[in-house]
């Protein structure tokens, strides 16, 4: 019982790490059609952001937080201007190569600048000490985790059903020619979005760093979970999304603890069964 | 379409005779290059006898890729398939001899491409990339795991293969082994420009244009790939046979994601939908590779980084693509 529940909360903190650091990507993926794989690139950049402030300079954890957010953010507008501009509607072996090809250059600064070592990310005393709920203790980094994800869901679902620019942002996913037409200034749309999903990543990054440890080859080594989970939860959903992080993060987790030494198997295998019975996705359309 | 149809039926003997002169330059041009490295790095046989093994793998993936149009960043699954299967039918079963050996991996490696070819073509886009990353970490993990037959993360040691019809022996500096490849890649390139231009593979490249149109034209989309992923497997599965002969040791590096990422870009590097670019962007990684990683090993995934931007914004055809082009172009303004 023990087992499982601990099992339940990993699995829950991780599956919401993964939603936090992939529904930008899953968003930008349904609206511009960009195979982005320098995503996790920009998930690592604020978690490097997040250590020196914290660690080096000292600074409070939720300051941390913000400076990554927003460097990042900064740090991506040029990247957007100059580089993904340029793949907007390429065909997708282009983007491919683009994207790893920033994802490279990415690892290569972060290993020069900060060297090949893990980075930790000082948290305050309030979340390392571990929380009753009664009749179980639980990490407290977990439930904040946890709760980071939940608030981002519900956010995100705000932000799209209920304002105006959510209005917007799902007409340009829908057909940003006839959108464009109508009048929504489709760039701002792109702009905005993708200022979002970059800030989401970086917070993802950052509050997701004891789960998945922040280092030069997290952009790479990770990469490939994000792109999975946005494939397999359909791109541009945010329900498939967060429904497919839940499920392979409990695959995942749940083969971790039961059977280490079968590594990632059970959750590639996962990966095929579900693209297999739902080429789309869980929550895809037909095109 | 209509166009290399029209211009395909029309072929006649002078066409025919003009594409085997200029495959026979293609297999002199490769001659030579493989004559001036062996003579410019006589003590660097080991990298040159990889890179033509990892040129099959590039050759390999161009067929699926750029003939096919199918986007997929698992290609080494059948390379390492190739690899592992004369790797373990040596080490395990006894078949040293080294063309027994090349083809028990040219089959491990059609085998490979049927069961990836049969997933892979499940989906199409992002789905279709997802699934064959998943297929590579799969067989990944899978080769780790089991470590009775592949050695797992020690690597499959103890492959001896014998001479070569039983004259030439495997020798401590690469010679026969280079030779051995040199021959195999020249084989496999003249097997291929004939497959490519057949009307199976201009079937495949209709299918790369147009699927649906091909389908309404009465031939099998999906059949044609699968078969096309088949033979792709075969040149991918002898490219790792030819590694487990001369390096005489499988890693799983033959299986990894990395590998399959580095393949790709390899042929975006030199131009996708061309065999000659396939082995020119083989080339000219590998070699810059080993360049810029023995002088500064920290900065090599920067640089790697660096140049695909730039072959993405600068020259979207690759080095031979843009190469054709430009010449085409001037020989245009000329006439």
């Amino acid at each position: 019982m023990q087992t499982v529940f601990s099992i339940g909360v990993d699995a829950l903190a991780y599956g919401m790490v993964l939603f936090v650091i992939s529904i930008g990507l899953s968003v930008t993926m349904g609206l511009m059609r960009v195979v982005n794989l320098a995503h996790g690139a920009f998930a690592m950049i604020g978690g490097y952001i997040a250590s020196y402030a914290a660690r080096d300079l000292g600074l409070a954890y939720a300051f941390a937080v913000l400076l990554a957010v927003f460097g990042t953010i900064l740090i991506a507008i040029p990247v957007e201007r100059l580089l993904y501009r340029r793949i907007y509607g390429q065909p997708e072996l282009t983007q491919v190569l683009m994207t790893i090809g920033i994802t490279f250059c990415v690892i290569g600064i972060a290993n020069y600048v900060f060297g090949p070592t893990l980075k930790t990310i000082p948290t305050p005393e309030s979340l390392r000490a571990p929380v009753s709920l009664g009749f179980r203790t639980v990490s407290a980094h977990r439930l904040f985790v946890i709760a980071c994800g939940a608030a981002v869901a519900l956010g995100l679902w705000y932000f799209i059903e209920r304002t105006a620019f959510g209005v917007k942002l799902r007409a340009s996913v829908d057909n940003a020619a006839m959108a464009a037409a109508l009048g929504v200034k489709t760039e701002v749309v792109y702009a905005v979005s993708f200022a979002v999903a970059v800030g989401l990543a970086a917070f993802g990054g950052v509050v997701g760093a004891e789960l998945l440890p922040i280092e030069p080859y997290y952009a790479l080594r990770y990469m490939v979970t994000f792109l999975v989970v946005v494939s397999v939860g359909g791109a541009g959903s945010i329900p498939g999304a967060l429904a497919a992080c839940l499920l392979l993060g409990a695959i995942d987790t749940t083969g971790r603890y039961l059977m280490p030494e079968f590594g990632e198997f059970f959750f590639y295998l996962a990966v095929i069964a579900i693209v297999w019975i739902f080429p789309r996705g869980l929550a895809g359309r037909a095109k | 379409m209509a166009l290399t149809m029209n211009t395909e039926t029309l072929s006649t003997a002078r066409d025919r005779r003009a594409r085997l002169t200029r495959d026979a330059v293609g297999v002199l041009v490769i001659l030579a290059v493989a004559v001036l490295g062996y003579l410019l790095f006589p003590n660097n046989l080991a990298l040159l006898t990889r890179i033509t093994a990892i040129a099959l793998l590039v050759l390999s993936l161009d067929l699926v890729t750029g003939y096919c149009g199918v986007a997929t960043l698992g290609h080494a699954a059948l390379f390492g398939a190739g690899a592992y299967g004369a790797g373990i039918a040596a080490a395990h079963f006894g078949i040293t001899d080294p063309i027994a050996m090349l083809a028990v991996g040219v089959v491990a490696g059609a085998l490979a491409g049927l069961v990836s070819g049969a997933v892979v073509l499940r989906a199409h886009g992002l789905p279709q990339l997802v699934l064959s990353i998943a297929i590579i970490h799969l067989a990944h993990e899978a080769a780790n795991k089991a470590s009775g037959w592949t050695g797992g993360s020690d690597g499959l040691a103890g492959i001896m293969p014998d001479a070569v019809f039983g004259l030439y022996p495997f020798d401590l500096w690469g010679r026969t082994a280079y030779v051995f490849g040199i021959v195999l890649l020249i084989a496999a390139f003249v097997i291929l420009r004939q497959i490519v231009r057949s009307p199976f593979g201009m079937l495949c490249r209709g299918i790369k244009q147009d699927p649906l149109r091909v389908r309404a034209m009465g031939a099998s989309v999906h059949g044609t790939l699968i078969r096309m992923y088949a033979i792709s497997g075969a040149v991918a599965g002898a490219g790792g046979a030819l590694n487990a002969l001369s390096t005489q040791v499988v890693g799983l590096d033959s299986l990894s994601f990395t590998l399959s990422a580095e393949a790709l870009v390899m042929l975006v590097l030199g131009g996708t939908g061309s065999l000659y670019g396939a082995l020119i962007g083989t080339l000219s990684f590998l070699w810059f590779e080993d360049v810029v990683s023995a002088a500064n090993p920290f900065h090599w995934l920067t640089i790697v980084g660096a140049l695909l931007i730039a072959v993405v914004l600068f020259a979207p055809k690759g080095l031979y693509g843009s190469l054709a082009a430009l010449l085409e172009r001037r020989g245009r303004t000329d006439r």
